[in-house]
């Protein structure tokens, strides 16, 4: 399963709610007048949110009629960036980030525990239906690799151990703390800070 | 090492909080209506004199890229895009400025909208950083409270609307034409050039587009001087980089330095050094994945800036760090990079859709030892049909780093692989019809 095959269950409608409507309006407020079309992306994002993390062709098709756009346009964007689903994903999607300065640092190990805990192959749902996972490119927190993002959530500092344990978390219907996992809020060096000394003692 | 009083990003460790009173504490918000009556002519020159180049990879000088914008207002609005789809391997600096330090990136952007003439300045950040974006969100409000941003900014009569627009995961889009489709609702592919976005850019207007840490870093030198700045790093080099060094070090940790600091003396100081020790060291990806990487002899004592880079044919980029020591395999990490730009290729020249995939599938044989030694030559082959025969820069991006592995590993990789199915032991293999063609007198 790829999340970027069109999903063979579609539904039968798709209308924006009173709270995506309202923040559809906003954003395309932003841009010039007869420029509504830049409000694509951001209304393709708010059409994930509210229909449980993945676009149906329906939504794709609303959002072309909202946007006064050909529908092969919203498609085109729709299919063209990867943030999109394009089939269902687990209420927690996990992405773990391989690239280079990760994998230096066991991003692998990562991918055995989602492996071994969520399921065998990417983009499959775990046993109770919660969680599926996928590899995913540089998410740009290199200096706190290894890390994934779950939803909107960074998790960094990462090693196969957390893993395990926010997995487990969250198969508790709890959600664990988002952030790194060495005790750092930023990218500092851990126990070798020699800079900014007097802002960090102020 | 560089003194903490000549660091730009004081609070790159949220010592303080992004909050606007924490941020005027820091001298954010000082003094900039002063700046702007000052005129955009000397805003432009100080810039200039300051010699800052770009800090999102290509390090283009500023004060010149904004020279470029028209000087009148003509029938067409400017624009200001702010460049913050960090998504270039290795680099994670532009994160630590839009949440820890927002209020210096919105402050660039008024002295910089009022420079080029626009009235309207969209910040494009990648969809991964939303909580990221959310921060920023929070300090433009307190901005637009406080009556530094909106109608009338400042008092100073200049107009200035920032807007947020997020990406959806989409590497190309860091790129600088195909960031301006993706703000009009398009396929981020990139565009020809010219015309340059300066002329013709978002919706066809003048636009001027740069990076988060160019603008964030605007403020301070206009405050202390464009001497100050100038003063440190070396000519054409000037001023202070954050730089993120990730990999097999001991801390991985982003820093701010001055331009110009030994490569050695970054890794050893502030992250720790190499796991395993200095002599450990392998190679070193000074700037991002694109940039092609470095053999210790030459990490020893390369400086890091512009101009010592690409002396030693390489880029300082976006000063993206990442060191490789011997425990890690050389080969499957550039196959692993390869395999980055194949997926973020965007489809649009031939030579790099096809090619990026081509490289990937190479290295990754190479890795496994499956490939033949002619292959290394013909990979290299590959990587020159795909530079310079693109739109935009991806194809030097993703072609570059690859002949730097086989500029400095070649050695390595040809050890590997010696498989060669028509070597001379194995002639006459029975199933092989043609093998009167490989040989080499009737070749």
């Amino acid at each position: 399963m790829s999340i970027k095959k069109i999903h063979k269950d579609q539904p039968e409608t798709f209308e924006f709610n009173e709270k995506s409507m309202e923040a559809a309006n906003k954003i395309v407020s932003n841009y010039p007048d007869g420029r509504q079309q830049s409000a694509v992306m951001a209304l393709l994002y708010i059409a994930q949110r509210q229909h449980d993390n993945w676009i149906p062709l329906k939504a794709i098709k609303y959002i072309a009629k909202f946007l006064d756009m050909p529908y092969i346009k919203v498609y085109e964007v729709a299919t063209f960036y990867s943030m999109y689903n394009l089939s269902p994903v687990g209420k927690y999607f996990f992405q773990v980030c391989t690239t280079t300065p990760c994998m230096l640092r066991g991003a692998y190990d990562l991918v055995k525990v989602c492996k071994k805990k969520i399921s065998e192959k990417e983009n499959e749902l775990s046993e109770d239906g919660k969680i599926s996972w996928m590899e995913v490119e540089c998410l740009g927190a290199c200096v706190n690799a290894p890390m994934m993002q779950v939803n909107e959530d960074y998790y960094e500092d990462l090693n196969d151990k957390k893993l395990e344990e926010i997995i487990d978390t969250i198969y508790q219907n709890k959600i664990p703390k988002p952030g790194s996992y060495t005790g750092r809020i930023n990218a500092e060096p851990v126990d070798n800070r020699k800079t900014l000394l007097g802002n960090k003692n102020a | 090492m560089l003194k903490d009083k000549d660091r730009i990003f004081q609070n790159l460790y949220n010592d303080s909080g992004a909050d606007l009173e924490s941020a005027k504490l820091r001298n954010d918000w000082s003094g900039t209506k002063d700046i702007l009556e000052k005129g955009r002519e000397w805003i432009i020159n100080e810039v200039k004199g300051s010699e800052l180049r770009g800090r999102g990879g290509a390090g283009f000088p500023t004060g010149l890229k904004w020279s470029f914008a028209p000087k009148e207002i003509g029938s067409r609005p400017h624009y200001l895009v702010i460049n913050a789809d960090e998504s270039e391997p290795g680099t994670c600096k532009d994160r630590d400025i839009l949440r820890f330090e927002p209020h210096k990136l919105i402050e660039g952007c008024l002295i910089a909208s009022y420079a080029v003439n626009a009235h309207k300045c969209y910040i494009y950040i990648r969809g991964e950083y939303f909580n990221e974006g959310q921060k920023l969100q929070t300090a433009i409000d307190e901005a637009y409270k406080n009556k530094l941003i909106g109608e009338n900014a400042l008092d100073s009569g200049w107009d200035l609307d920032i807007y947020i627009h997020y990406g959806a995961g989409a590497y190309i889009c860091g790129e600088e034409t195909a960031l301006l489709e993706s703000l009009e609702g398009k396929k981020g592919q990139p565009r020809l050039k010219p015309p340059f976005p300066a002329l013709i850019g978002l919706y066809g207007c003048p636009t001027i587009i740069n990076n988060v840490e160019t603008v964030a870093a605007v403020p301070t030198i206009l405050k202390r001087g464009a001497k100050w700045f100038s003063s440190l790093g070396r000519p054409k080099n000037t001023g202070t980089k954050i730089y993120c060094i990730s990999g097999n070090v001991n801390n991985p940790c982003n820093v701010e330095e001055e331009m110009g600091i030994p490569l050695k003396e970054l890794i050893e100081t502030h992250a720790g050094g190499v796991v395993g020790g200095w002599d450990n060291l392998k190679a070193v990806i000074p700037g991002g994945s694109s940039m092609p990487m470095l053999p210790k002899e030459i990490c020893d004592n390369i400086k890091m800036d512009f101009d010592a880079c690409v002396e030693n044919k390489t880029g300082l980029g976006t000063a993206g760090i990442v060191v490789i020591n011997n425990d890690q395999d050389i080969i499957k990490c550039m196959a692993r990079i390869a395999r980055f730009y194949k997926h973020e290729s965007c489809g649009q020249c031939t030579p790099c859709r096809e090619g990026s995939g081509w490289m990937w599938r190479m290295l990754e044989r190479m890795a496994a030892g499956e490939a033949t030694p002619d292959e290394v030559d013909m990979l290299f082959d590959v990587t020159k049909q795909i530079e310079g025969h693109t739109i935009c820069a991806f194809g030097e991006g993703s072609s570059w780093p690859v002949q730097g592995l086989i500029r400095h590993f070649k050695d390595e990789i040809l050890e590997r692989n010696k498989f060669d199915p028509v070597v001379k032991k194995q002639k006459n293999i029975p199933y092989l019809v043609d093998q009167h063609l490989l040989e080499k007198e009737n070749a």
